[in-house]
């Protein structure tokens, strides 16, 4: 008989190895199919939105004139977000990582991670209850002083309740996220790195500028993109502590708005053509956030050469 | 200047453990010494101590002295950073920043401390330092790639003119041929026989044929067992060592009877 020996397979297991393949392969079709799923949901709910009379949407003139102060609104709260926890989030990652004693700098890490266990309406009911009437008082002060920059015209808001506020308590809930991510990747920074600018004579500042930053460059873009990720969604804080309204340039007024806000504050009476409105609101801001990581791969991928993974 | 360092009595710890034991060596200027000895018997650590870069890992301290042309590098006033800058190191295995390109590692050690250098003096150096470490014929062309991209010998030249560039006066080399193959290794030897007309350098090597070639003084390290000290067991002329020691340990090490 001339049939190939080898294709009698004397191990077992080669039945597992399917089944385990298989299971790897739905598990990644399952996220494509909810992925695919979400946006069908949200084209198809909001697809009434273009074919209706200008008219007929809140505000009157159309879905672009409705959808546009929101969207920048979003954007505003995000990138105040995003300015102030990006850099304090590199700082207190680098002082977990690089300048804290051992001992302190676990317990340390655990008490940032800590606050991205917070709920986010409790931030919210902390940034309306606590961090308004305090900050209040600051906007007055900035509204007397800085008033001529259009951020900051007056009158400021007397509850506090302004989209700095808003993007200040994003701020906080961001700041974990690139927090806790940008400390792995600084404590992944290989030692022969470290130790070669150190042997060259530079500082530990200077050591970190050398080695640890650049090799945590993509890793520092992720974590901002993850945060800005949570910042653009974020719903319940911003919708306890915003008192929203008309788009304006002053940071410290009462107005603006953010389109998860928008959503939440108004998904649970509408019908129609509201809700259509709503939910291509919702579609507005998932393209936003794709934008976002689209961009940041990008960024990631443009110095790909001197990333050292060659 | 001379560039000679001088030990004195030097014990290194781990926290409690005690690595390296009463250490005495006069290591001479513009010249090759070669450290060699079993794994573990403490000379990379001891190598370390000379540039104060055991100071990285937490709870390493020393003592005793060890004095750069009868300066202590260990005097209470004195940086770390400036005794590596004067006291450079090449590692085991080739270290170039993956994120810079092959002129700004050149340049690395040289832009820090905000020390401002014109392009024209910049060029000249990255030259100069790259001509020194045999490099320059082979990447003159493209200084502006990554580093990374090198092979494996041509990074540890380059990782090598980076330490020079700095002009130091001391050039500490751990093992640094063990991750490179034959041809690269003599590209090296060769380079630490040019070093030496300028600088003092100190080589740990695992390989013995190595130090015989390289260098002129060699130094055998021992330990008498697991968890015991490592302690300098013969230090002479390279010749002497590897042909005539005096001591039966190192008789047995270098003519391959153990280690």
């Amino acid at each position: 008989m001339s049939t190939n020996t080898l294709t009698r397979s004397e191990v077992g297991g080669k039945s597992g190895d399917k089944i385990f393949s298989g299971a790897t392969l739905a598990a990644g079709c399952l996220i494509l199919a909810v992925l695919f799923g979400v946006a069908a949901f949200l084209v198809i709910q909001a697809l009434p939105i273009f074919s209706a009379d200008p008219t007929d949407i809140t505000g009157g003139e159309g879905f672009g004139s409705y959808i546009f102060p929101i969207v920048i609104g979003t954007i505003i709260a995000a990138s105040i977000a995003l300015l102030i926890a990006t850099p304090l989030g590199i700082g207190v990652a680098l002082f977990i990582s690089h300048y804290a004693p051992r001992r302190l700098a676990q317990g340390f890490g655990y008490l940032v991670d800590l606050l991205a266990a917070i709920p986010s309406v409790v931030y919210g009911a902390w940034g309306y209850a606590v961090l308004a009437p305090q900050l209040a008082v600051g906007y007055g002060w900035l509204a007397e002083n800085l008033g001529w920059l259009p951020i900051f015209e007056g009158p400021a808001s007397q509850t506090g309740r302004t989209i700095l506020t808003a993007g200040i308590v994003l701020a906080v809930m961001v700041l974990p996220i690139i927090t806790s991510l940008s400390r792995e990747i600084f404590l992944q920074t290989p030692t022969l790195h470290e130790e070669a600018a150190l042997a060259m004579g530079a500082t530990r500042l200077e050591m970190i500028r050398m080695a640890v930053l650049p090799f945590a460059r993509a890793g520092i873009v992720s974590a901002a993109m993850l945060g800005l990720g949570r910042a653009l969604g974020e719903t319940m804080a911003v919708a306890l502590v915003l008192s929203g309204g008309a788009l304006t340039a002053s940071l410290i007024q009462s107005g603006n708005q953010t389109i998860a806000a928008e959503i939440a504050l108004n998904f649970p009476e509408a019908f129609g053509l509201r809700l259509s409105e709503l939910i291509a609101a919702g579609l507005v801001l998932f393209v936003i956030t794709l934008a976002v990581n689209i961009i940041a791969r990008w960024i990631i991928s443009r110095h790909k050469e001197f990333s050292g993974a060659n | 200047m001379s560039n000679r360092i001088d030990v004195k009595d030097l014990n290194v710890y781990y926290s409690k453990f005690l690595a390296v034991e009463d250490v005495n060596i006069n290591i001479e200027a513009r010249s090759v010494t070669a450290f060699i000895g079993p794994s573990g018997c403490g000379k990379s650590t001891f190598l370390r101590t000379l540039n104060r870069m055991h100071e990285v890992i937490p709870g390493a301290r020393v003592e005793g002295e060890v004095l750069l042309d009868g300066d202590n590098l260990y005097d209470s006033a004195v940086d770390p950073v400036t005794v590596r800058g004067r006291i450079g190191m090449v590692f085991q295995r080739p270290n170039p920043f993956p994120t810079m390109s092959i002129r700004d590692n050149v340049l690395a050690g040289v832009k820090l401390n905000n020390k401002r250098i014109s392009k024209s003096d910049a060029d000249s150096l990255v030259e100069k330092s790259l001509r020194g470490a045999n490099l320059w014929n082979e990447v003159k062309d493209r200084l502006a790639r990554p580093g990374s991209g090198l092979s494996g010998g041509q990074q540890q030249r380059l990782c090598i003119a980076r330490a020079i560039a700095v002009s130091p006066q001391v050039i500490l080399m751990d093992e640094p041929c063990s991750a490179l193959d034959p041809i690269s290794t003599l590209a090296i030897e060769d380079l630490i026989n040019e070093l030496k007309a300028e600088y003092t350098v100190v080589i740990v090597t695992h390989n013995m044929q190595q130090a015989a070639r390289v260098s002129d003084k060699t130094a055998f390290f021992n330990i008498a067992g697991t968890g015991k000290p490592g302690k300098l067991i013969e230090y002479g002329e390279t010749t002497t060592i590897f042909n005539n020691p005096a001591v039966k340990a190192t008789e047995d090490y270098v003519s391959g009877r153990f280690g």
